[in-house]
């Protein structure tokens, strides 16, 4: 077992000190993102699943502070492939880096790496389970936008039900008194036991199945996610609601002045091409958040301290 | 001395368990095998309790069961009793519950959990002792005590 566990496997892990914590680092790495604190450290990047979007940000983010890069990005080449279990892969891997961020298409995979490294593990997301550091790029992008954290009204798009985005996102947001509106089809709604989550902890939600100027008009964040058809059972019913969940730019008039868009990426055609110019989109700047976020994940993993 | 307690006291030696929740009598059954001893069992059904609900009681003649088979029989059956015999006489009674973590006794029922595919240990997390609720430490999947399968 592990020792030195600074391994990030879920935002639950965090506490509220924390979270505030690296957000400031994130802070500090977007005022000067280059800095080589990690000079002489190896990361290992292990995508168990491709994931072009998520490995570059954070490759990126490594070579930025100086770190050097090794690793695999396609599972046809891993050796689990061969049979090999994420046990050997990860003990073979810890003799040659001082730090693994991976991504795997099973639950529970980064739970399991963190238990048995000798070095951290970074999860960049597990299959439907966990994917913190998209998280925390949601939370830097809020607060950087709104100036706080605290008491804001955020609305979530889409697909609730399994969009594992907004899951963590109910969780991350526990210690700062939001008050959510979740807007989706029935088929899509958010589950009972996340409901459950946001009752045991004082969270206020309201959900609505309508989608239009009037409902967004108090929102201080709208969270668009894709509603994609695989995830219907009636595809009646896809058909019926795959139009009305898709944001165009004159249901903005009327919004808060402070509101700004956010979406995890990629896009398909729930937020209108129109959208993108008005100055309250924020998907493409959120993006960009992710470098420096994940640059104090790794500094923090690797306990290194960000002045 | 009230009546179940006089059915209990009619083993010489061997094992009673009560308060074994009405529907899963079966289940207990099955969990410690017992339709594979020769030894005298009497299973009792649909008896009233002292709160007036229905309860099944089974009782094994000549029988101890080992800790993992009381650790298993918890995870399906939170709060049954289990009486100890020797000489007609009740030499221990304690009733089993939910231990915080389950190890390594029961399986997740998520196809993609980590768990399903390395050779380790599973744990769970137990999340309600009373109605039997587990939560995959690793998966984070709940499972409740009809849908368990054990390893
Ligand atoms: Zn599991």
């Amino acid at each position: 077992m592990s020792l030195t566990n600074n391994s990030l496997v879920t935002l639950e892990d965090l506490s509220k000190e924390k979270i505030l914590q690296l957000l400031e680092n994130a802070a500090k790495f977007e005022a000067c993102p280059n800095r080589k604190i990690l000079d002489g450290k190896i990361v290992a990047t292990l995508f168990f699943e491709p994931s072009t979007r998520t490995r570059l940000s954070f490759e990126t983010a490594a070579n930025r502070l100086g770190a050097r890069v090794i690793g695999f990005s396609d599972a046809a080449t891993t050796s689990s492939t061969k049979g090999e279990t994420l046990k050997d892969t990860i003990m073979m891997v810890s003799n040659y880096s001082d730090l693994i961020i991976m991504r795997h298409y099973l639950e529970g995979a980064a739970r399991y790496a963190s238990e048995i490294s000798p070095i951290p593990i970074i999860n960049a997301g597990d299959g439907a389970n966990q994917h913190p550091s998209q998280t925390m790029l949601d939370l830097y992008s809020m607060q950087k936008t709104q100036g706080k954290l605290d008491n804001l009204d955020i609305y979530l798009v889409g697909d609730l039900k399994y969009g594992r985005t907004v899951h963590s996102m109910l969780t991350a947001m526990r210690f700062f008194n939001p008050t959510f509106h979740f807007i989706a089809p029935k088929e899509l709604a958010m589950p009972d036991v996340y409901k459950q989550y946001c009752r045991d902890n004082g969270i206020k939600f309201i959900e609505h199945t309508e989608f239009n100027k009037d409902i967004i008009a108090g929102a201080d964040i709208l969270y668009m996610t894709r509603v994609q058809r695989e995830r219907f059972s009636n595809l009646d019913e896809y058909e019926r609601v795959k139009d009305a969940y898709i944001l165009h730019n004159d249901m903005l008039e009327g919004s808060k002045p402070n509101l700004r868009i956010l979406h995890p990426l990629p896009r398909v055609n729930e937020i209108s091409q129109d959208v993108d110019e008005n100055p309250k989109a924020y998907y493409f700047q959120q993006a960009k958040n992710g470098l420096y976020v994940r640059q104090a994940l790794i500094c923090n993993a690797l306990n290194i301290n960000v002045d | 001395m009230g009546k179940t307690e006089l059915k209990v006291a009619a083993i010489e030696n061997g094992t009673v368990i009560d308060h074994i929740p009405a529907d899963r009598v079966f289940t207990v059954v099955d969990i410690l095998g017992l339709q594979k001893l020769d030894n005298t069992i009497t299973i009792g059904f649909n008896l009233k309790s002292k709160k007036s609900e229905k309860k099944g009681l089974i009782k094994i003649s000549d029988h101890y069961f080992t800790d993992l088979e009381i650790a298993r029989l918890a995870c399906v059956a939170p709060n049954i009793s289990i009486s100890l015999i020797r000489n007609y006489e009740i030499v221990d009674k304690h009733t089993v519950s939910l231990p915080d973590q389950v190890v390594d006794t029961v399986k997740c029922s998520n196809p993609k959990c980590i768990t399903n595919h390395e050779p380790m240990a599973t744990r769970f997390i137990t999340v309600d002792k009373v109605a039997g609720t587990l939560r995959c430490a690793y998966c984070n999947r709940e499972i409740s005590v009809d849908e368990i399968i054990f390893k």
